[in-house]
């Protein structure tokens, strides 16, 4: 095993030192160093079932996956931390150069991040509205309507649709200003120029709409898996003490159902900080910056204008802030929770 | 001039004034290189029987061409390919190409075309097919990560300076050079573009630059002739030939009706395209800042120092401010794409820049309404242009001045330097490309759509297209709006320096924010120089400098 790691250890800091220009054996690719941590990865679960016995054979059950975490999470997270502090443009002839904070000072001043990240939490807050209507509709698929298999599968389609798809159909075609059947209506209701994607305030809506559209589902479907578990006996006994439907909510079903809706809400949340296929698609974050998020501003950072190095420090930057806030938010609705049962 | 050419061109709407000038241009390009607008008058006799044969696959007014079509045309254009490859030759060849899928345009005629050249040499074509606005990233991505994994890319000139500049790309045998006929293609596509460092690289397969089309009905309708003179109107109502006749006829039409249909003027492209939505401000503002003295204006060719807050370009960008409440309610939301076919060709919007393709789509494609009420002339002119050394804005003698937009410079392919060391695949590579170059091949490509436009000075001859079923007047006043573009003496050549998309693709971002009203146009301006400033730092001013002025000839 020693033989291994230090068969590794060589490789990766002769190839260091390769493309550092330091010296003249290496490699073209890292590709050789990658089939020594695969060996040097062998390495170490023989030695650790003959240096440890039955407890070697048991770590063999979790060795695979831990290296591989470390190869496809760890690494790439911290070599992306590196690159976050370099100015690397693809097109620049001397390549990536370290470059300290330089990046993080430039996105604290920078207008469109912090833009897109406002619109963040506006995007955000309308997760609110639509736990609203999933909740509305998982009400109403719980309740003995007719038809009711039918319209499960009916609405939850949005969500077995791409968002690439979604913007095309919806954002470029239904809502299209000119012929677009949205559009048409709405002319016919009286709105003049029905033009959802020109005004700041209405283009957010917009997009707000187009995204909910996609993912009320998949709130909806957790809510409603969460109203068929919920005991019977409960909601009867309710009934029996007298409390009307209304009653029966407030006071039994959503209490009960809490558990199951802060579940819901922050995996949308999740999904919701992750918004940008339709926004590149319908608006590319017109008009101007109104409808951004920050993954489609890092989007065209990154692909329109190659800028590596700064486009990975908003990444970072970005991913930091999300593991800040949701263990905040977990901690919040854990204690939200508890103090409402 | 001939009295025939006078009296096509005045049927295509031309006044006496324009055909003088026009005269005299032919005159200054027929000196300068030989060709140009002289090949219009070259009798349809010159048109050989093949190209007689494939202009009719499927026919102008026909519908669309198909795959089947495509490969019809490959078939009967590989006479060339078999002058210098023998059947079966590259057997057991594998190529990768790289390209676009624009419009199901491209790559998509480039799979039919190459078909039967795979059939006869033996070789098999892998195909990479990108989105327009993927396609900067995807390259730059491939050259800077060391992972160029295609053989052939279709690639536009701009791009020539990161990837030639950098070694990645095969230098043309000499027999490719024969085969596509090379000195046909006209004069501006010539080298320096397609070299680097003296060395040829590219199979010219398009011409690209930025025309101004119109719509004809609009222009000689007596109703708006009159509303126009009602409402004190400045001249008589017709085709404007400046920006500042473009922007007071688009205030004008607002509100306006034709066969009761609203009528709009100019259509802008406000949204980011990838980098290429900066070319339509680029084309609003060359006639104001290319001055004829000088052959820069977009940098500073001594410093680099942008020109993009310059009044010429504040003055453009406030002109699209100043416009786009006369326009269609959701403008802001729309990119080039959308103004050039989902609006100009369904009828919406009297006035559009755009590559040639619209030219070569409004007959052509299934969804134009407007194939027998478009115009085409060169961009319009300024009745002053800004002159940057003396920071005064001059009026010409000469009268307005013009300054067609050179934008992009056509696509062409290249072959990939990763091939030189198989000699088997490096000649089946290059005998793709020059397939695709080829000069029959290329009059069908500029006929129907395809996504290239006339490239060739072969491509002008009109008998010819009228053979093929083109109107006589419509084809007339569009080639003459592609050659006097490419053959004017002040054109505005694109730069081919590295990472100009970046430089496009920041502009625009910033441009988006201005025309929504976030930032006045000066404002919007000195925010995209200072970006460009740090850009050409970032990528080594030293070298831009040296690579903007050869791009400029300089």
């Amino acid at each position: 095993m020693s033989v291994a790691t230090l068969g590794l250890l060589s490789m990766i800091a002769l190839e260091i030192l390769y493309k550092g220009s330091a010296d003249t054996i290496g490699f073209e690719t890292w590709r050789p160093v990658v089939y020594a941590y695969v060996l040097w990865g062998v390495a170490l679960g023989i030695g650790q079932v003959l240096t440890r016995g039955e407890d070697g054979q048991r770590a063999l059950f979790l060795l695979p996956a831990l290296l591989f975490t470390i190869a496809m999470v760890i690494f790439p997270t911290l070599f992306g931390f590196y690159i976050a502090l370099t100015d690397w443009n693809l097109s620049s002839f001397s390549g990536r150069r370290f470059n300290g904070l330089d990046n993080f000072w430039q996105m604290l001043g920078d207008p469109y991040y912090r833009n897109a990240l406002f619109n963040m939490v506006l995007y955000v807050l309308a997760v609110a509205v639509e736990y609203v209507i999933a909740f509305g509709l998982a009400l109403l698929l719980n309740a003995q309507i007719r038809a009711r298999k039918f319209f499960r599968v009916v609405f939850l389609m949005p969500l077995m649709l791409s968002p690439v798809a979604v913007s095309w159909m919806i954002g470029k075609s239904l809502m299209e200003y000119r012929f677009g059947p949205a559009a048409t209506l709405a002319r016919h209701l009286g709105w003049e120029n029905p033009a959802f994607f020109s005004d700041p305030i209405t283009a957010r809506i917009a997009i707000m709409v187009l995204d909910a559209w996609t993912f009320i589902p998949f709130m909806m479907i957790m809510l409603l898996a969460g109203l068929q578990a919920m005991s019977r006996e409960v909601l009867e006994a309710a009934r029996v003490d007298g409390a009307n439907a209304w009653q029966t909510f407030w006071q039994v079903t959503f209490p009960l159902m809490l558990p199951v809706s802060v579940t819901a809400v922050i995996l949308r949340i999740i999904f919701k900080l992750k918004l940008a296929d339709i926004i590149i698609t319908v608006t590319s974050g017109g008009p101007g910056g109104a409808t951004d998020s920050v993954s489609s501003f890092i989007y065209r950072e990154y692909r329109d204008r190659s800028n590596v190095g700064y486009g990975t420090m908003l990444a970072m930057a970005y991913l930091v802030i999300i593991v800040v806030f949701v263990t905040w938010l977990l901690k919040f609705a854990n204690r939200f929770v508890r103090n409402v049962n | 001039m001939r009295t025939g050419l006078y009296e096509k061109l005045v049927r295509a709407g031309a006044t006496r004034r324009d055909i003088l000038k026009g005269a005299a241009s032919m005159a200054a390009i027929a000196a300068a290189s030989g060709a140009g607008l002289g090949a219009l008058t070259r009798p349809a006799s010159a048109a050989s029987e093949l190209r007689t044969k494939i202009l009719q696959i499927p026919g102008v007014g026909k519908g669309q061409p198909t795959d089947a079509d495509f490969q019809k045309v490959g078939e009967l254009c590989l006479e060339a390919t078999k002058a210098n490859v023998k059947e079966g030759e590259f057997a057991g060849v594998e190529l990768t190409f790289m390209g676009l899928n624009n419009q199901n345009l491209h790559n998509v005629l480039f799979r039919g075309f190459l078909k039967p050249w795979e059939t006869y040499t033996g070789a098999k074509i892998n195909w990479i097919d990108l989105a327009q606005a993927d396609y900067n990233a995807r390259l730059q991505q491939s050259i800077a990560t060391g992972t160029v994994d295609f053989d052939i890319i279709e690639m536009g000139a701009p791009f020539e300076g990161d990837v030639c500049g950098k070694g990645l790309t095969s230098e043309m045998p000499d027999w490719v050079k024969e085969q596509i006929d090379m000195k046909d293609v006209v004069a501006y596509l010539q080298p320096p573009v397609g070299t680097w460092n003296g060395k040829q690289y590219r199979v010219t397969v398009d011409g690209d630059a930025h025309n101004f089309n119109y719509r004809t009905d609009v222009f000689a309708d007596a109703d708006l002739a009159k509303a126009w003179k009602d409402g004190g109107g400045e001249g008589e109502w017709g085709v404007p030939k400046t920006w500042q006749q473009v922007q007071a006829v688009t205030k004008f039409l607002k509100g306006k009706k034709l066969k009761d249909q609203d009528v709009f003027g100019y259509l802008d492209a406000p949204k980011p395209w990838g980098g290429f939505g900066f070319y339509f401000l680029g084309s609003r503002a060359s006639a104001y800042a290319k001055h004829p003295d000088d052959k820069a204006w977009l940098f500073d060719a001594d410093t680099m120092k942008p020109r993009v807050n310059n009044p010429a370009w504040v003055r453009a960008i406030q002109d699209v401010i100043d416009a786009l409440p006369s326009e269609p309610a959701d403008q802001i939301n729309a990119d080039p794409n959308t103004t050039a076919f989902q609006q100009f060709l369904a009828g919406t919007g009297s006035m559009v820049t755009w590559w040639g393709d619209v030219g070569s789509n409004v007959k052509t494609n299934d969804s134009s309404v407007v194939g027998d009420v478009t115009g085409f002339s060169i961009l319009p002119g300024s009745d002053d242009v800004y002159n940057s050394k003396t920071g005064a804005w001059d009026k010409l003698a000469s009268g307005p001045n013009y300054a067609p937009n050179c934008a992009y410079l056509g696509w062409g392919v290249y072959v990939m330097a990763r091939v030189d060391a198989d000699e088997k695949k490096k000649k089946a590579a290059w005998s793709a490309a020059a397939h695709l170059g080829g000069k029959d091949l290329s009059i069908w490509t500029a006929m129907y759509p395809s996504g290239f436009q006339p490239y060739r000075n072969s491509h002008f001859d009109i008998p010819e297209w009228v053979a093929a079923g083109y109107d006589e007047a419509f084809i007339t006043s569009y080639l003459k709006s592609e050659s006097d573009s490419y053959n004017h003496p002040n054109a505005a050549i694109e730069p081919r320096i590295p990472g100009i998309f970046q430089y496009y693709s920041a502009a625009e971002d910033i441009l988006a924010n201005t025309f929504a009203g976030k930032m006045k146009a000066q404002e919007g301006a000195d925010a995209i120089a200072a970006a460009w400033e740090k850009l050409t730092d970032q990528i080594g001013r030293d070298n831009q400098i040296k690579l903007y002025k050869a791009s400029l000839g300089m």
